[in-house]
């Protein structure tokens, strides 16, 4: 069993977001970048197939800048085994994302590729379903589990995507409720915030996975059309709203509900 | 020009709201471009769905049956829209931003190859659109430079269309659907039972955070405020994850986008993240005992206090008014 798992560099989700007053993008001076939460839960789960549902070989990927390398890391010193980054100095639309991950797909030859759900900068929910009709693969996005968080079974470390004969079956974080879908490997999983709680990387980890391979391979050798199709023209920051006001008791809070808002 | 394609999804027999969404989004477009706005419902025994969705604006409604349709999968539905899109030359195919959405929209533009834009809000008049990004700390605006183009609206952001005068003929057709189409098993569907009205179709919506402690009090606290309002329930992500209340309640950038009436957050400190979801709400009240809290900051009403001291009073309160 081989898992590729995406991992994306953005801003730290505690970060506070500035919009650059000439609207050409955020401000990035001073801005701390971790790995996609997701990409983290994902990598997570990798490294649960490895040890707990049968043993894998867990590859990351990331495309970007060379600082990726920092994210990929992070993957490494957490348990993964080895690592790609697509070096790109230009800015990637989740097409241009999906055809690079094709491509890799195609060199490594993985089961399944894993990634987040949603890069949180972007949000754009894209790259996974895009990348398995590439390939012509099944999908499953959002893919959670029934235990909570709290449970035994989370606490044990167990995976969450069950594995066997050749298929996966995924529980899917869906309107409404959830959904089991059971589809043949190989296939392309992205996954929400419920599937497991991501470790830390160790001091070991982070000692062993200086040793680690992580190969770098400028996008242009890939020969594949990168250019974005969803381009952002111009940034903005959202509308304020106004400050409101404190009210000092209940009463008073439903009476302006129900006087001035007229909402109750 | 080509015309627009709307995705109509529904459930259990049912077109959802985010379909009549949708429906409205695409008919704004077609109106901006002069082309016309077509809708589309795949399922079994999907007729009277049809019918009905063609009294609602659009020119043409197509009817696609087939057993594989049955239970959504991304696999047969996104195989049956890319054919449809290209056979009858559509140049936007559109849907609202809901899970099935999420799921199905990027995976057609995979199979043409081409660009996306997620979670649309606004429409301008160069062709260019507005979406948020970074959880709505930045309004994008950007072009899709792709055929089709494929383009999810955010349900928040969108009238649900309303039934028209004039009725769009309804036309059935077959797909030829590829042996991958049914590769994926659909297994099971556990809902999430409530007989309060859903989250994203609420006028009021009443959310819970990390304070309310446990589902126990979900239930003894925060439910009786609910349905003495006839609120939906929401929660952060902290409640969900701690396991008090279903994964489906959570609001935020990357759970549901609520903008009902009245929402009222209890014991959540409005992270960026839960503000991302509930912050169009037209009129937001907090109740928190940190007067510091950030989500003070984007409501018009607060009050500082201990939540399970004033949610029953507030729901006793409540009651008194109504019978009043
Ligand atoms: C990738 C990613 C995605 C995320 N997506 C989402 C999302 O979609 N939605 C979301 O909500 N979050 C999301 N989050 C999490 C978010 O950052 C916050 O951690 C979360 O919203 C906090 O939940 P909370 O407000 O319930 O808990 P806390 O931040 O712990 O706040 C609890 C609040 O309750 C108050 N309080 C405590 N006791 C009482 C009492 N007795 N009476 C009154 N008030 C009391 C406290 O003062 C505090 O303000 C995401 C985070 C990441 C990294
Ligand atoms: N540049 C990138 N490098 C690696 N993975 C990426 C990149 N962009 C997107 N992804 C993956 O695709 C997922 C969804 O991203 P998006 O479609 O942009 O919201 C992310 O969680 C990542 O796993």
């Amino acid at each position: 069993m081989k898992v590729l798992v995406t991992v994306k560099r953005v801003p730290d989700p505690n970060a506070t977001i500035r919009v650059k007053p000439d609207g050409t993008g955020i401000v990035t001076d001073n801005l701390k970048y971790v790995v996609n939460p997701f990409d983290e839960i994902a990598i997570e789960e990798a490294l649960r197939i490895k040890e707990k549902g049968g043993g894998a070989e867990v590859v990351l990927v990331s495309i970007g800048a060379k600082s990726a390398a920092e994210q990929l890391r992070t993957g490494l010193a957490m348990g993964a085994d080895r690592a790609i980054l697509v070096v790109a100095e230009h800015d990637l639309d989740p097409l241009a994302v999906a055809r690079v991950l094709r491509k890799l797909v195609e060199q490594e030859k993985p089961d399944i590729v894993l990634m987040g759900k949603q890069a949180i900068d972007d949000d754009a929910n894209q790259t996974g379903q895009m990348l398995a009709a590439l390939l012509d693969w099944p999908q499953a996005t959002f893919a959670s589990k029934k235990e909570s968080l709290e449970s035994e079974a989370e606490k044990n470390g167990l995976p969450g995507i069950q594995l066997g004969n050749g298929r996966a079956t995924v529980v899917r974080e869906v309107d409404g409720g959830l959904e089991t879908l059971e589809l043949p490997l190989p296939a392309v999983i992205t996954v929400d915030l419920r599937l497991n709680v991501p470790r830390y990387a160790s001091l070991p980890g982070i000692m062993k996975a200086r040793k680690k391979e992580l190969k770098e391979i400028p996008i242009a050798e890939l020969g594949t059309d990168t250019t974005p199709r969803l381009r952002v023209l111009r940034s903005d920051p959202p509308p304020k709203r106004q400050a409101g006001r404190i009210v000092e008791s209940v009463q008073e809070l439903v009476q302006v509900l129900h006087n001035e808002a007229k909402v109750i | 020009m080509g015309n627009v394609l709307v995705f109509a999804e529904h459930h259990g027999g049912k077109l959802a709201k985010a379909a009549l969404i949708s429906v409205q989004a695409g008919k704004l477009l077609a109106t901006r471009s002069g082309v016309e706005c077509h809708a589309i419902v795949l399922g079994k025994g999907i007729e009277p769905l049809a019918n009905e969705l063609a009294e609602y604006g659009v020119a043409k409604v197509y009817a696609a049956e087939d057993g594989a349709f049955e239970h959504y999968t991304a696999d047969a539905h996104a195989a049956a829209l890319a054919q449809i899109v290209k056979e009858k030359g559509f140049e936007t195919l559109l849907a609202a931003s809901t899970a099935v959405g999420k799921d199905l929209l990027p995976r057609v533009a995979g199979l043409f190859e081409v660009g996306m834009a997620s979670d649309v809000l606004h429409f301008n008049d160069d062709g260019t659109m507005t979406r948020p990004m970074y959880a709505g700390n930045v309004i994008a605006t950007v072009s899709l430079d792709s055929n089709p183009r494929v383009i999810s609206v955010r349900t928040t952001a969108f009238d649900a269309a309303t039934k028209d005068a004039s009725k769009g003929s309804v036309e059935k057709i077959s797909v030829s659907l590829p042996a991958t189409a049914t590769r994926t098993k659909f297994v099971e569907f556990s809902e999430t039972k409530s007989d309060r009205p859903s989250l994203t179709d609420a006028r009021i919506v009443v959310s819970g955070g990390r304070a309310l402690k446990s589902g126990e009090n979900f239930k003894t606290i925060l439910e009786p405020l609910c349905d003495v309002l006839g609120a939906a329930m929401g929660a952060s992500r902290a409640a969900v994850d701690a396991g008090f209340v279903p994964n489906d309640l959570q609001v935020g950038q990357t759970g549901k986008v609520v903008a009902p009436e009245l929402y009222i957050a209890v014991g959540i400190s409005g992270a960026i993240q839960h503000l991302a979801g509930m912050k169009d709400s037209k009129i937001i009240v907090a109740i928190n005992k940190d007067p510091e809290a950030p989500i003070f900051q984007v409501a018009d009403y607060g009050l500082v206090a201990d939540l399970f001291k004033a949610v029953p009073e507030l729901t006793e309160e409540i009651r008194k008014l109504k019978a009043s």
